[in-house]
Formats: structure tokens, sequence, C-alpha cells
């Protein structure tokens, strides 16, 4: 990928005009978002709408992030942390969580805990799992998007085996509590939520510079004397984590982060991070926050964007793959 | 031959182990002694179980052979196709605008929905620059998903997404004397590939190098998907989908017999039933007295054996 590293100043004004016209569609989404179609109590709507929006907006954050800094290490505009299976793999670790322990040991322990707990072991199996995918001789990206794929549908089946194994009646109640998706966003973990995405947001703030040597390629980056395993380890910790947080709140949306980061860097017009991150960030935010008041309000479709994502996205990602985007 | 008869000696015992597996008791004992009990529960259940599985496993195998012969590659299969999500489509369909047909009619339009779902993925295949033969796997996958997602919004849009996660979930425990035999027919299908075998590996040569030799590209292109889109149809209409069971078998056939067509068929075929008979048997003793469904058992199992395909020693063309 040849990196435009020389942030002349024309691109970089550029790329700061997209920004800004996208910040004023963003909070133009979130307006709407907040105020069609509000009939009777204003004060109560608008705080049922105001932690929903807050959900969708960590959610956009997280999945943007995740994604534009998943292709970077991973160097391709094609790969995505979902398509890799991770947030199917946290399906599975909660499924085997809640197999193992059972609905009473669950309501003992505090749900915000479980959840750090979670992401922690989520993150120690992706490390381990996906290190040999990175490091040994899978250097085949074809390879690697396969196997991705064909270990997420294995993640997928083992998590079902589990739920069908949990008592049926038992399973009824998890599946509300425990599963979340667009329509009931799970609201108790938004504080912590809220936190883990922006301390990993400040902390890949603060390795943007080194991100763009990274996107350089590996060998380059190791010439120009970037830290590479290092590096490469604490940004795969950081997209498990955020992978973790957006599925707990939401549950898996498979190509959203590709439709994302995709758009973002089409409208951009340079490869820096300071520039990509934020504009994929705002691009989630328009077409969650958009989406959900365009199908919620217009069409009165409540479950529908998930749908609508995975068709798109997969369309989207055809079309890269037929179009030999990938080598 | 000795590879075969190990392979036909695991099924033979495989599928007495079907017949005698389930939740109310049944003994070899009480068969040959003639409790009438006994007899009725094999003949209304037991026995149409098993020779359920055994045929969908067969012919699914075989057609994924066809395909993987079609496609001119390992790991083209109808799941991995968007065949089956095509025919599932057509089913849903099928139930909406014609509720109160015949399911022989339901099954022709999930057949056409299978042939077109197969025909587009062929025709994207024949325009895209083969970099990689993992391309044509992936392609095949993602058409599967954007054909689900258009699936499940049409399920959403008339409340039928949970009895389209239902049906279309391969699952053979609701399978009686009555409800199977549209089975027969798909075994009969894929049969028919054993005389056209040739056939269709010249075929899988290519188009210029088939025309060369005389054959009619088209036809023989056209008749296979006809008996991957028929059989496909058949199988998820009365059982639901078995993924990656048509991959799997075909390539352990191939591994062991290698890459004749005519020879590999019936050991593809035994290794496709016993495959789908392991996974039945134990989908109903892990959770014993509960059932989980052959689609997910084969789900995990198929995809430890697609990885260990993918990225085992064996695999050439990285």
């Amino acid at each position: 990928m040849p990196a435009d590293l020389s942030a002349s100043p024309g691109s970089g004004r550029g790329g700061g005009l997209v920004l800004l016209v996208l910040l004023v569609i963003a909070l133009f989404a979130c307006t709407a978002f907040m105020t069609v179609g509000v009939t009777g109590g204003w004060a109560f709507v608008l705080q049922l709408r105001a932690v929903k929006l807050a959900a969708l907006l960590l959610v956009g954050c997280a999945i943007a992030l995740a994604t534009v800094l998943f292709q970077t290490v991973s160097g391709n505009r094609i790969l995505t942390p979902s398509i890799m299976g991770f947030d199917a793999l946290y399906i599975l670790i909660q499924t085997a969580a809640v197999f193992a322990i059972g609905t009473s040991g669950l309501n003992l322990i505090d749900k915000r805990l479980l959840f750090v707990g979670q992401a922690a072991l989520m993150t120690a199996f992706a490390a381990l799992l996906y290190r040999w995918l990175f490091t040994g001789a899978m250097r085949s990206l074809h390879l690697l998007l396969l196997a991705g794929v064909v270990l997420g549908m294995l993640f997928r089946s083992l998590a079902n085996i589990l739920q069908r194994m949990i008592d049926p009646n038992e399973f009824v109640v998890l599946q509300d509590r425990f599963f979340a998706s667009f329509n009931t966003v799970d609201t108790t973990l938004l504080g912590v939520a809220a936190v883990i995405t922006a301390v990993a947001a400040i902390a890949i703030w603060r390795m943007r510079a080194t991100l763009d040597v990274l996107g350089l390629g590996r060998d380059a980056a190791i010439a120009l004397g970037v830290p590479y395993k290092r590096t490469t380890m604490t940004a795969l910790l950081l997209v498990a984590v955020l992978t973790s947080t957006s599925t707990a709140l939401v549950g898996p949306v498979a190509f959203f982060g590709l439709l994302v980061a995709n758009l973002a860097y089409a409208l951009i017009p340079s490869h820096r991070h300071a520039l990509t991150l934020p504009a994929a960030a705002l691009i989630a935010v328009i077409c969650l926050v958009g989406g959900q008041t365009v199908l919620e309000r217009v069409f009165a479709f409540n479950t529908a964007l998930a749908i609508i994502v995975e068709f798109l996205g997969g369309i989207v990602f055809l079309f890269m793959l037929v179009r030999g985007a990938v080598r | 031959m000795t590879k075969t008869t190990a392979a036909l000696a695991v099924f033979l015992l495989l599928a007495v182990a079907s017949l005698f597996a389930g939740v109310s008791d049944l003994t070899p004992g009480a068969v040959l002694a003639g409790d009438p009990a006994a007899i009725n529960l094999l003949l209304t259940s037991r026995a149409p179980r098993t020779i359920a599985v055994v045929l969908a496993g067969g012919s699914v195998a075989i057609a994924g052979l066809i395909m993987q012969m079609l496609a001119r590659n390992r790991f083209a299969e109808p799941s991995t196709s968007g065949t089956v999500d095509a025919a599932s489509l057509g089913m849903l369909c099928a139930t909406l605008l014609l509720p109160d047909m015949p399911v022989i009619v339901k099954m022709m339009v999930a057949a056409a929905f299978a042939l077109a779902g197969a025909g587009l993925f062929m025709g994207v295949l024949a325009r895209i620059p083969l970099s990689s033969p993992l391309v044509t796997p992936l392609v095949g996958l993602m058409l599967g998903n954007v054909i689900g997602a258009a699936t499940s919004f049409i399920a959403y849009r008339y409340d039928l997404l949970q009895s389209l996660a239902a049906w279309s979930n391969g699952d053979f425990s609701t399978i009686l004397r009555g409800r199977y035999e549209l089975l027969w027919v798909a075994f009969a299908l894929a049969a028919l590939a054993w005389f056209t075998a040739d056939r269709l590996t010249v075929a899988g040569l290519g188009r210029d190098f088939s025309v060369n030799l005389g054959l009619n590209y088209r036809r023989v292109l056209l008749f296979g998907l006809s008996i991957v889109a028929m059989v496909t149809a058949m199988v998820v209409t009365t059982v639901g989908m078995i993924p990656f069971l048509g991959l799997v078998a075909p390539n352990l056939a191939s591994m062991a017999l290698g890459d004749n067509m005519r020879r590999a068929i019936p050991l593809t075929a035994l290794l496709g039933a016993g495959l789908a008979l392991a996974c039945d048997l134990l989908g109903r003793l892990v959770n014993y007295p509960f059932e989980i469904p052959i689609g997910t058992m084969m789900g995990v199992i198929g995809s430890m054996l697609f990885l260990y395909l993918l990225l085992g020693k064996r695999f050439r063309a990285g």
C-alpha cells in the first residue's frame, strides 16, 4: 500500500474539510434521532433515546477504530475483526460462561465485573489464536481470510451446541439478558463500555504516528525503527477489547466495520491515521444513528439494521474480492 | 479396494448403532424375538431416520463432488457456493406465495432457485481473476451470506424468522415413515452422476478443452448443475442445511483414491453417509435425552475438518 506520509498541506486540508462535513452530518443524524416522531412526554422520550444514542455512538466508534487498526496491522483493506471471527469468539466465551456457571451463579456476580472478565479472557484467547495466524507461515492473505471465515463458523456452531445444552427454560431467560442486539441494547454496561472505549481510543490516538509507519508494511516499519512485534500485539489487544465492547452492547455486526473503514479510505485523500481514524468513527456514527432513525421512524423496521448491514457489506466484500483488491 | 471395504465396515456399524440409539428402549434382541412394539418402532421411526441420514449424506457428498469437478476447485460445494442459501430462499418464497401447494411443488421452486444460485456462482467465477484457488470458496461463502441476508430480511418482514431458523438448520429428529421418501429421488439423481462421470470430469477440465474433445460443454455443465440443484433442494426441503458435508467427504475420498471421479463416487457417497450418521448419532448422544441437530453438529465437525484441509500439510494450493 503506497502510503502518503508527506502530509502535504493540500491533502491535509482536504481531509480536514471532509472531517468537518462528516461531523456536521453526524450531529444532524443525532439530532434527528433524538427529535423525529416524538409524541407525548418529551422528558421521558429524550431520556430513553439518549441512552440508546449513547450506545450507538459507542458501538460506532468501537467498531470503526477496531477495524481501521486491524487493517493497518494486517496490511490490507478487506480483513476485519468480525470477518476473522472475533465477535463469534466473544459469543462463544459468553455462552461457555453461562453454561459453566449457570443462571443462579451468574446472578450473584456483578454484570460489569463479568463483562470485564470476559473481555480479558477474550483478549488472551484472541492474542494466542491470532499470533500464529499473523506471525506463522500464514503469509497468504486468502488463506488467512478463509481460515478466519471458517473459524468464525466453528465458533458459532460451538456456541450453538452449548446454547442447546443449557436447559431450554434457563436459556430463554438468559437470552434476553446476555445476548444483545440492536433493539435490545444492553444499557447496564454503558458506563463500563464508555470508559473502556475512551481509554482504547486515547491509546490508539497516541499510537497514530506509529500506525502510519506500520501502514508501510512490516519490513519498512522495522527498518524505520518501529518495535514491530510489540506494536502489533498492542494493536491486536486493543482490537480485541473494542470488539468485545461492541459485541457486548449490540451483538455481532459482521460487515459493518468493512463498510465504514473502506468508505473512510475512499473519502479521505490521505493515509494518515490522524484523519482516517476519526473519519471512520464519524461515518460509523452517521450510518448507525442515521440508519436506525430512518429504519425505526420512517419504515418502522426495528431489527432490520443488522440484516441490511450484512446484505450491503456482503456485496461490498464480494465486489472487492472480484475486482481483485485482494492480492 | 481395502480402503473402501474398511469404510463400508465402519459405515455398517454406524448404521446399526443409529437403529438402536434413541430415547425409547429398543434392543436387537426384542426385534429378533418379534416383539410387535419393537418392530413397529423400528419400522416407523428408527429405520426411516437411519435411511434418511444415509440417503441425504450420500447424495450431498456426491453433489459436492460434482460441484468440485465443475468449478474446478476442491473447496466448492453446495454450501460454499450459495446454492444451499438460494434453495432456502426459494423454499421461503414458495411457503409465502404458494402456501397450499404440495411439498413437491415447493421443492421444485427451491430447486429452480438453487439452480439460479449455482449459475450465478459459476457466472461470477468466470468473470474474476482467480489469483488463488481460495478465492472460489470465499466468493461462494459471501454469495451465500448475501442471499442469506436477503432471506432473513423477507422472513423478518413476514414474521417468519423463527420458523426459518427452525427448518433451515439440518435436523433428522422429525423424520418418520412418509416424511423422507423424497430423499430416495435425491439419491437416484446423485447416482445418475455415476453414469456421466466421464463427461463431468472432462467438463471440469475447462470449456476450451472439452469443446476440443467434442463435448457439448454448456449442456454437460447445465446437467451437472441441475443435479446439484435438485439434490440440494430435496435435502433442504426434507431435513434442512447440512454444512460442509459435500466439501469434506469428497476431499477425504480423493486423499484415499486420487482424482478419478468414477472410482471416487462410491467411496465419496459412503464417507458422506458415514459422516452424516456419525454426526447424527453424536448429536443424539451428547445431550441425551435431548438432541443436537445435525446441522449444528456438522457445523462444528465439518468446519474443523475444513480447517484441517486448509492448513494441513496436504494442502498444495497456498
